[in-house]
C-alpha cells in the first residue's frame, strides 16, 4: 500500500476545498441578496399623533364610525347616553376591522363573531384582547382622537 | 407525404419509440374501486383548463390596488366572452380542487401510499399544498372585500406561528398590512412562482405514478385480477370524462357566472357573512369554536398548531403507517382518514348551515 498522504493526495485535498469553499462562496452571495429582496423594507410610519375623525353633528347617539388614524383604521362610538369614545378599529383575533352594532350596542366582528363592549373589551368569541382605546377631545364641532 | 411517412420522418429524428412502448406497457387493473382511477386525470385535465383560461385572463387583468378590481369588471362586461372566461376560471379551480380532494383521499383509503409508492403519496402532498396556494392567492386578486378580509385573516394567520410568524406575515403581505403590495405579490405567485412550482412537481408525482404503476388496494392485494390497457382503452373513457367535465364546467359558467362583489377598502367594516374559500371553510369554522384563552395561549395559536401538525401528519403518512407497508391491514389509520374526512365534510357544512 502506498502511503496516503502523497504530495498528490494532499494537492487534491486543497484544491477540494478551494473548489468547495468558492462554490460556498457563491451560493451565499446568490443567495443572500435573494433572500433580502424577499423580505419588504420596513416603512416609516406615519405617526400622526392626533386626527380630526368626525364631526359631532354627524354622529348619532347610538351609532358608530370607521375612521381614518393614519395607515390604520379607528371606530368612533357614540353610546345610546351619548358619550363619544374612540378605538383601534382593528380586531385583535386575527386583523378584520370591526363594526358597531346598532341593534345589539356593542362592536362587533364580522370574521369570527368576536364581541366588545362600549368600553372596547373584548366580552364573547375569539378576540383575546381589548380593543386599544384612544384619547377623544371635542373642540367645537371636531372631534380630535389621539394615541394615548 | 402520407402520415404514416411523417411519423417515422419524426421518430428517426426524436426517436419516440421507448415513450410509445411505454404507454402501450401501461395497464389499469379492474375491480370494483377502479372508478377512483378517474380522478387523478380529471383533476390534470381541469389544471390544463386553468393554464389556458389563466393565461387569456392575463391578457387583460391588471395587479394593482387601483385597476384590479376595475379590469375584472372590464374583463365581465366588456371583453367578448370575458365572463365566459372568468367564470370557467373560477369554476373549473373549485371543481379541481374537488376532484383532487377525492383523488386524495380514495389513494389515502387504498392505502395507495404503501411502499414503493411513499414518494408518489409526498409529492401529491405538496401539490395539495401548492394548489391551495393557487386557490388563496387566486381569491385576492379581484380585489374585492371578502377576498380583502378573507386575506387579512388568512395572513394574520400565519404570523401568529411561532418563531418565523412576523417574517412570514411581511413575506406574505409585502410589508405590515394587506395593501397593494400583497396584490401585487400574490399576483406574482399565482402566476409564476405555483406554476413554475406545479409544473415540476406534477412532472414528479406523474413519474412516479408511471414508474410503479397502479396500486391495488390491500383487500385485493395478490389476486388475480383483469385489467384494462391505458392506451386506448382506459384513455379513452379519461377522455369521456373530461368532456362531461368540459360540459359540466360550460354550463356552470352560463348559469351562474362567478360573482364580483364590491371593491375593496381599507377603511370599511369588516361586511357581515364573510367568508373564505369552501375549501378553508373547515378551518375557518374551528377558528370560530376555539375560545380566546386555552390555558395560558390564545385559542388560535392553538388551532394553527393542530391544523400545521394534521399537515405534516399528512405528508408523513406513508412513513407511521407500519401495518400496510409490512402487508397487513391497518384500521387506525383507515379510522383515521374516516375521522379527518368527516371532521372536514362536517365542519364546512355547519360553516355555511350558520
Ligand atoms: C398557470 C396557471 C394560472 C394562471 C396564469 C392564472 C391566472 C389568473 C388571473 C390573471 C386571475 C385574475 C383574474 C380573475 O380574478 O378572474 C386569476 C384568478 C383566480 N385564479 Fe388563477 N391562474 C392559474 C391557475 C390557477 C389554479 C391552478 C387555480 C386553483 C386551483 C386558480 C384559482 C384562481 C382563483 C380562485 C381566482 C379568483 C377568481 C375570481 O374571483 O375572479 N388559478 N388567475
Ligand atoms: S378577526 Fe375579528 S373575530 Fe376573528
Amino acid at each position: 500500500m502506498e502511503n496516503t498522504n502523497t504530495p498528490v493526495t494532499t494537492r487534491r485535498k486543497f484544491i477540494n476545498y478551494c473548489l468547495g469553499t468558492s462554490l460556498g462562496a457563491t451560493l451565499v452571495a446568490t443567495f443572500y441578496p435573494i433572500f433580502k429582496f424577499l423580505v419588504p423594507p420596513p416603512i416609516t410610519e406615519s405617526t400622526e399623533a392626533s386626527v380630526v375623525a368626525a364631526k359631532v353633528s354627524e354622529l348619532k347617539p347610538n351609532s358608530g364610525k370607521i375612521f381614518k388614524f393614519g395607515s390604520k383604521p379607528g371606530i368612533l362610538v357614540k353610546t345610546p347616553s351619548g358619550e363619544i369614545r374612540a378605538f383601534s378599529a382593528t380586531c385583535t383575533h386575527l386583523d378584520c376591522t370591526v363594526q358597531y352594532k346598532e341593534e345589539a350596542q356593542h362592536i362587533w366582528c364580522a370574521c369570527h363573531n368576536g364581541r366588545y363592549d362600549l368600553m372596547g373589551k373584548n366580552v364573547a368569541g375569539p378576540p383575546p384582547r381589548p380593543l386599544e382605546q384612544y384619547t377623544v377631545n371635542v373642540r367645537g364641532d371636531e372631534i380630535i382622537v389621539s394615541k394615548g | 407525404m402520407n402520415l404514416s411517412a411523417i411519423t417515422t420522418w419524426v421518430n428517426d429524428r426524436a426517436g419516440l419509440e421507448p415513450l410509445r412502448a411505454l404507454a402501450h406497457k401501461k395497464t389499469v387493473p379492474l375491480h370494483r374501486h377502479s372508478v377512483w382511477y378517474y380522478f387523478g386525470g380529471m383533476t390534470l385535465f381541469l389544471f390544463a383548463i386553468q393554464v389556458g383560461t389563466g393565461i387569456l385572463l392575463l391578457l387583460y387583468y391588471r395587479p394593482s390596488a387601483e385597476n384590479a378590481f376595475e379590469s375584472v369588471q372590464f374583463i365581465m362586461t366588456e371583453v367578448r366572452f370575458g365572463w365566459l372566461v372568468r367564470s370557467i376560471h373560477s369554476w373549473s379551480a373549485n371543481l379541481m380542487i374537488a376532484t383532487m380532494f377525492v383523488h386524495m383521499f380514495s389513494a389515502y383509503l387504498m392505502k395507495a401510499y404503501r411502499p414503493p409508492r411513499e414518494l408518489t403519496w409526498v409529492s401529491g402532498t405538496l401539490l395539495l399544498f401548492i394548489v391551495l396556494g393557487f386557490g388563496f392567492s387566486g381569491y385576492l386578486l379581484p380585489w374585492n372585500k371578502l377576498a380583502f378580509f378573507a386575506t387579512k385573516v388568512g395572513t394574520d394567520i400565519a404570523g401568529v406561528v411561532p418563531g418565523i410568524g412576523t417574517f412570514l406575515l411581511r413575506f406574505l403581505r409585502g410589508g405590515d398590512e394587506v395593501t397593494g403590495a400583497t396584490l401585487t405579490r400574490f399576483y406574482g405567485f399565482h402566476v409564476a412562482v405555483l406554476p413554475a412550482l406545479v409544473t415540476a412537481i406534477l412532472f414528479v408525482h406523474l413519474y412516479f405514478v408511471q414508474q410503479r404503476g397502479m396500486s391495488v388496494p390491500p383487500s385485493l392485494a395478490g389476486k388475480p385480477l383483469q385489467t384494462m390497457k391505458f392506451v386506448p382503452n382506459f384513455f379513452l373513457r379519461d377522455l369521456m370524462g373530461w368532456l362531461l367535465a368540459l360540459g359540466a364546467l360550460a354550463a356552470l359558467a352560463a348559469l351562474f357566472p362567478w360573482e364580483l362583489g364590491e371593491k375593496a377598502d381599507a377603511f370599511a367594516s369588516a361586511p357581515a357573512g364573510i367568508k373564505p374559500e369552501w375549501f378553508f371553510v373547515f378551518m375557518f369554522q374551528t377558528l370560530k369554536y376555539l375560545p380566546a384563552k386555552i390555558g395560558a395561549v390564545d385559542g388560535e395559536v392553538l388551532g394553527i398548531l393542530a391544523f400545521g401538525g394534521g399537515g405534516l401528519f399528512w405528508l408523513l403518512v406513508p412513513f407511521l403507517d407500519r401495518q400496510s407497508a409490512q402487508g397487513k391491514s391497518s384500521r387506525w389509520f383507515t379510522l383515521i382518514g374516516i375521522l379527518i374526512l368527516l371532521y372536514i365534510v362536517g365542519m364546512t357544512i355547519v360553516g355555511y348551515a350558520e
